[in-house]
């Protein structure tokens, strides 16, 4: 997995999944379609049009494939349907100091890279990529590398090697624990107490 | 060196490792709604399987569902459809189901405890972040995402790195009018929203021996608004009491309950300490949960405040709280939906009149404490007072029903998050009390609830 693109900046701590996709949009039965009403009412007019001044609808931003947020990001809700609306969008990757333990999981599961790095890195893409938005962003996962050679940055992230296996290798966890099948059948009949 | 209360709980229900840190946890209990649960059972149909575990399962309808006319069909086509999808679901998949209508019917983590189904040790999932009310019972309980439901419902596991644990302890006797839903609020308003995040944690000290289990659910019940993976008390005789009230229990069983506490000499990878003395009442104040303050100080004390928030909120920082005009109160939630927050509010409004300007909402959280409340006839105070007794959902919380809050209206909520837009657009949420939020219905303005009380 390789990725290289311009970042859509996004400089607030704490977005939480209420502000990634608003609850009202939690309705449908399917996983279809979610990216048009990512950060809703951040993105969109009381009239319903596209707020020209939401970074994300600025033309130059089009067609970024990594989003570079405050601390904490995907705070709140259990919600898959904030980590739907990324990956719907077009969104490949996530830099973020901090992300909420459910929405990490919920991002490896539909193939989105959460990657933390410390504050002086995200700082720096973050202004980097605040002041053009031709800057361009690498991500190699086989390296656990981010590289921006605008500001001569090269840092290395964590994932766990089962993470990095699965979005490699385009494995599947549920198929992986279906196998398992047998093995957690015979724990439940063999554990000490019934619980 | 002895064990955590959380180690104790993980380490039974850890069915093999996989890799380093990373280890196959069995889930005794699986709770559903209609929100987070289509999309998993649609991934069983692609994948031509069966639940793995049925009997491990329970289902409500909760989220969607209107609170005024319930028997009537719903309004709006997408939460029918979706409520719908939920009983074809459960059917096809043979899951119990507490669908609307049913005696059981009511927000997912207010039925489990109550029907007796939660129970001490268990390790217990939902998709719903809210899902750590159940650690009250010493349970690890943690909400998850929808390819997670979809992988409990295929396998009854989860791949799970272990979390950091974390001890929150509070000690001493905390000030008159001041309840659990302060405690909690006042603990994230010192550690922030993500102070807690990668942790389980645990709360200690007598403040929360001392609570029923229903205050002890509505503590838990925020552990993820500090962003910890869940939270969890200790069991004791008040736990062990509240289960065999619904529930006949082995003497074996029981016996392993008592020993579900951490040991005297186990060590927690971060702790903190806090004194009762210092909690009052709190409300938030900004569009975070962790922005509590007191009622007599200034919307610029509060913590964690941005002026995005403020903005958001409409408050100046040299604003009293307690200043500000309400036009909602919202009682109820997965947080402050039981029959011991009826009662609190029943008993300060008794014989009061809410103010006119103020539209006061108050949502039992399950058929079962609707009926409970109308035995005692608080529905009756609650009427005489103006206050609307409702039919039992998740409601304002989170506005998927029609209960929203007008874009610019002030609601003072007793549920658990304040974000922008979370009780609908533009909606303007502080959280309370059920005593604080009862208190501000009747004055129409942010009130500390202590002078609706009697001392004595």
């Amino acid at each position: 997995m390789q990725i290289s693109s311009k970042a859509i900046p996004l400089p607030i701590s704490n977005i939480d999944t209420d502000q990634i996709i608003p609850a009202k949009f939690l309705k449908q039965v399917d996983k279809l379609g979610y990216g048009k009403n990512l950060f809703y009412s951040w993105r969109y007019l009381d009239n319903g049009d596209s707020n020209p001044e939401f970074i994300l609808n600025q033309p130059e931003r089009s067609s970024a494939q990594i989003l570079i947020a405050g601390n904490n990001f995907g705070c709140g809700s259990s919600r898959e349907h904030a980590a739907w609306a990324v990956a719907d969008y077009g969104i490949k990757a996530i830099i973020s100091t901090q992300f909420a333990d459910i929405f990490k999981g919920n991002a490896y599961n539909n193939g989105i890279l959460p990657i933390e790095l410390d504050k002086t890195s995200v700082d720096q893409l973050m202004q980097k990529s605040l002041d053009s938005a031709n800057v361009t962003i690498e991500i190699d996962l086989e390296s656990q590398e981010v590289s921006c050679d605008d500001i001569n940055l090269r840092q290395i992230f964590d994932i766990h090697p089962f993470k990095k296996q699965c979005l490699m290798q385009g494995m599947d966890e549920t198929e992986f624990l279906i196998n398992l099948r047998p093995e957690i059948q015979a724990y439940e009949n063999q554990r000490s107490i019934p619980v | 060196m002895g064990k955590t209360l959380f180690h104790k709980v993980w380490d039974f229900h850890v069915v093999k490792n996989i890799a380093d840190g990373l280890d196959v946890l069995f889930i005794d209990q699986h709770f559903l709604h209609e929100v987070t649960s289509p999309q998993a059972f649609d991934g069983l149909r692609n994948r031509d399987i069966k639940v793995l575990m049925p009997n491990r399962c329970v289902a409500t309808a909760d989220h969607n569902v209107p609170t005024v006319n319930q028997s009537k069909p719903i309004r709006d086509p997408l939460s029918a459809a979706q409520v719908a999808s939920l009983k074809t679901n459960c059917e096809e998949f043979g899951i119990e189901l507490f669908g609307i209508g049913h005696e059981n019917q009511g927000i997912v983590h207010i039925i489990g405890p109550d029907l007796g189904i939660t129970q001490p040790g268990m390790t217990i999932v939902c998709g719903d972040s809210h899902t750590s009310t159940h650690g009250a019972f010493g349970t690890i309980a943690f909400g998850i995402g929808t390819s997670q439901v979809e992988q409990v419902l295929a396998s009854q596991s989860l791949v799970l790195s272990k979390p950091k644990t974390m001890k929150i302890e509070v000690n001493g006797t905390l000030p008159f009018g001041s309840t659990s839903k302060d405690v909690i609020l006042y603990i994230i308003s010192k550690l922030g929203t993500e102070g807690a995040t990668g942790h389980f944690v645990e709360y200690t000290g007598d403040v929360f021996e001392k609570m029923s289990m229903e205050e002890r659910m509505t503590v838990c019940n925020m552990s993820i608004e500090m962003g910890a993976r869940g939270g969890l008390i200790g069991v004791d005789q008040t736990t062990i009491d509240y289960v065999l009230e619904r529930k006949e229990i082995s003497e074996e069983k029981i016996s392993w309950w008592t020993s579900l506490n951490t040991d005297p000499d186990a060590k927690f990878d971060k702790s903190v300490t806090y004194s009762a003395e210092n909690i009052f009442p709190m409300v938030t104040t900004g569009t975070a949960p962790d922005t509590g303050i007191r009622l007599n100080e200034r919307i610029g004390a509060a913590p964690h405040l941005s002026e995005k928030s403020l903005k958001y909120m409409q408050f100046s920082s040299d604003e009293n709280v307690a200043d500000q005009a309400v036009d909602y109160v919202f009682i109820g939630s997965c947080t402050n939906g039981r029959i011991e927050d009826l009662r609190a509010v029943a008993n300060l409004i008794r014989g009061k009149k809410k103010a006119d300007s103020v539209n006061a909402w108050v949502v039992p959280g399950s058929m079962k404490v609707r009926s409970q409340a109308i035995e005692e006839n608080l529905d009756q105070i609650f009427r005489d007072s103006g206050f609307e007794f409702r039919e039992p959902g998740c409601s304002a919380c989170l506005a998927m029903n029609d209960d929203k809050i007008p874009s610019g209206s002030l609601c003072v909520s007793t549920s658990n998050r304040n974000f922008e837009g979370r009780q609908g657009d533009g909606a303007r949420t502080v959280l309370a009390s059920p005593l604080t939020a009862a208190a501000s219905a009747l004055t129409g303005k942010i009130t500390d609830p202590t002078i609706f009380l009697d001392a004595n």
